[in-house]
């Protein structure tokens, strides 16, 4: 892979075998005294794709997302990143990936195009290279105005702008995104949002962590769900709500007096406790699938009640966390942030 | 910021050829360089205790010390260089402790460049904080009435050899910063190691009035030996063994703790 270092990525990514994916891990382990913090973990990311880890505090998400970054050595398993291997090839990996970490790697004591000047210049870019470079980035993000403040006067949304710039001093193969919105105001979040959306379109593969089940469902065309050190799901948004079942049906009826039937009949159907609205006389329960809340439906029609509305949702990534570990995902700061 | 114009930018970017190992060390020596011009406190913080130092030997125990304050100055001022290295060097470790406590470090070992490179860029900002530090404190000096008898020669080797004491010296300091993360604990830590080996030396006064066990340790005291060296040197009197036996720390700190703090390095990780 000689080439990757000598050209522009894009003709050396079409020289590579299209069907090498941009991560390929094989039980990946990671031991921090007794805790494994990853727990035999098998991964594939397709070329050009958004992918998102999503998991609670702690589930390990971070951790693998260093070692498939070289900053720390997996303790078993194996993986490759562009075709190169982790641990026999980790210059080549750091050649063709970008990592921006949960906290803001840059130098605070730095203007943001400083920091952007001196990451240009690692790359290889000289002199009057490097500064066109880093002006050209402080333009795409939107942060001319501040290049000349020192990084400690940015908010925090302009940090994260300039850290994830840093990134892409090089178009690398493999962004990594360590929860890329943590602690951003929501227009902030909706900003790295598009921003993520318009890289991958240009064929970067991305693979970031997020403990916010809407930032998976929003941007990630798949989404693994690690908890606890281990995977135990992945797939599109659509396939992980279809394996928990079809969400909550919801029906309106218009007869008050009919509530208590009606109830016993989903309840009969369903197999679950019906939940009753307050006010009005709706009714919610966990549908099954779609075929048992047609026929719990049917019935309800059959027997003479009348509905004024109905509604099957999809459920939420909150409750097919929910149905997959037994408990809700995001913490406290997690929902207040979510919005 | 929109994603059109960052695509834009992507597709336009050509890699460079990779830059050479002495580059990457040049780029974080730059860095160290702007660190001056945005926080030039830090200079301040350089020279003010060595600066106290200097007035209060010289004109409150220079007298009583020496039997005058120029007379004590005259012998006092190669010690106070070497002192002000030797604490200095503390910065250094307290720099590399705040960029790994930050994660800068974290994007500099996920990029293809020299892995010692960050830390010949610490070495280069703490050379140049010694030289800035040095020159300060000479110059004071000289305004104080010292006068280096071996002239500008004199002076130019006793910089030298401060380089060379304050690279050695700078290895215990980036390897306390690689173990511990916070950079108020390694500037502890730092002082309470350095205290004594600074204290119990011939800096400040002729050790022959000392007990003798104290006189054993002053006599094999590194830091003596530095400051013995560097007075030769700027008074024209050094011999080689002086100067050899002054580089001696600063040469085994080098050969055992340059490979440490790789090794700490590469398989540091949280």
């Amino acid at each position: 892979m000689n080439d990757l270092s000598q050209h522009g990525r894009l003709k050396s990514a079409n020289l590579q075998s299209p069907v090498t994916p941009a991560i390929e891990a094989r039980g990946l382990v990671k031991r921090f005294g007794e805790l494994k913090a990853v727990d035999g973990i098998d991964l594939i990311v397709p070329r050009g794709m958004i992918f998102a880890i999503l998991g609670p505090n702690g589930a390990g998400k971070t951790t693998l997302m260093r070692m498939l970054a070289t900053l720390s050595q997996p303790d078993a398993g194996k993986a490759t990143v562009m075709g190169h291997d982790l641990l026999e090839a980790p210059h080549e990996v750091r050649a063709s990936i970008a990592m921006t970490g949960q906290f803001a790697s840059l130098d605070e004591d730095l203007t943001g195009r400083e920091n952007l000047v001196m990451l240009a210049r690692l790359w290889g870019f000289r002199g009057r290279a490097a500064r066109a470079r880093a002006d050209d980035l402080l333009a795409a993000f939107d942060l001319s105005d501040a290049a000349n403040r020192q990084v400690k006067k940015y908010s925090g949304g302009m940090r994260r702008r300039l850290d994830i710039a840093a990134s892409l001093i090089i178009t690398p193969g493999v962004l990594f995104l360590d929860e890329p919105t943590t602690g951003l105001d929501p227009k902030a979040r909706k900003d790295v949002w598009k921003m993520i959306r318009g890289l991958a379109e240009s064929g970067v593969t991305i693979l970031l962590t997020t403990q916010y089940l809407e930032e998976a469902d929003q941007l990630a065309a798949r989404i693994a769900v690690i908890d606890h050190g281990h995977k135990i799901a992945e797939g599109t948004s659509r396939e992980l709500k279809a394996a928990t079942g079809s969400g909550f049906l919801q029906v309106s009826i218009v007869d008050q007096a009919q509530l208590e039937d009606a109830a016993a009949i989903l309840e009969r159907r369903l197999g679950q406790s019906v939940q009753r609205s307050t006010e009005g006389a709706e009714l919610s329960v966990l549908g099954g699938t779609a075929k048992e809340a047609n026929e719990a439906l049917a019935e309800l029609i059959a027997s003479g009640i009348e509905l004024s509305d109905f509604s099957m949702g999809q459920p939420s990534l909150d409750e097919v966390f929910f149905a997959l570990t037994g408990q809700p995902v995001t913490d406290e700061t997690g929902k207040e942030t979510a919005a | 910021m929109n994603g059109t114009s960052s695509t834009r930018l992507l597709q336009r970017v050509e890699r460079p050829a990779p830059p050479s190992a002495l580059s990457n060390a040049l780029v974080f020596g730059w860095r160290a360089v702007l660190k001056f011009k945005h926080v030039p406190e830090q200079l301040f913080d350089l020279v003010m205790t060595p600066i106290m130092f200097t007035l209060l030997f010289t004109f409150v125990f220079g007298g009583a010390l020496a039997g005058s304050p120029r007379e004590y100055l005259q012998f006092f001022l190669p010690g106070i260089l070497v002192q002000t290295v030797v604490f200095n060097s503390v910065y250094s470790g307290m720099g590399l402790s705040t960029d790994l406590d930050k994660g800068l470090f974290d994007r500099f070992r996920s990029l293809p460049i020299w892995r010692l490179a960050p830390f010949a860029g610490l070495m280069v900002g703490d050379m140049l904080r010694h030289l800035i530090a040095g020159s300060i404190i000479l110059a004071i000096g000289l305004i104080l009435g010292y006068r280096p008898e071996a002239g500008v020669v004199g002076v130019v080797a006793a910089f030298l050899l401060l380089l060379a004491i304050g690279f050695g010296i700078g290895w215990i300091f980036m390897v306390l910063g690689l173990l511990i993360r916070t950079p108020m604990t390694v500037m502890t830590i730092g002082f309470t190691a350095i205290f004594p080996l600074v204290f119990a030396s011939n800096i400040m006064v002729d050790p022959a009035t000392m007990p003798g066990w104290l006189r054993a340790f002053v006599d094999v005291n590194p830091v003596s030996l530095m400051t013995t060296a560097l007075r030769g040197l700027m008074s024209g009197s050094a011999t080689a063994t002086e100067i050899a036996l002054a580089l001696v720390a600063p040469i085994a700190l080098t050969l055992i703790l340059a490979p440490v703090t790789l090794w700490l390095y590469v398989r540091s990780e949280r």
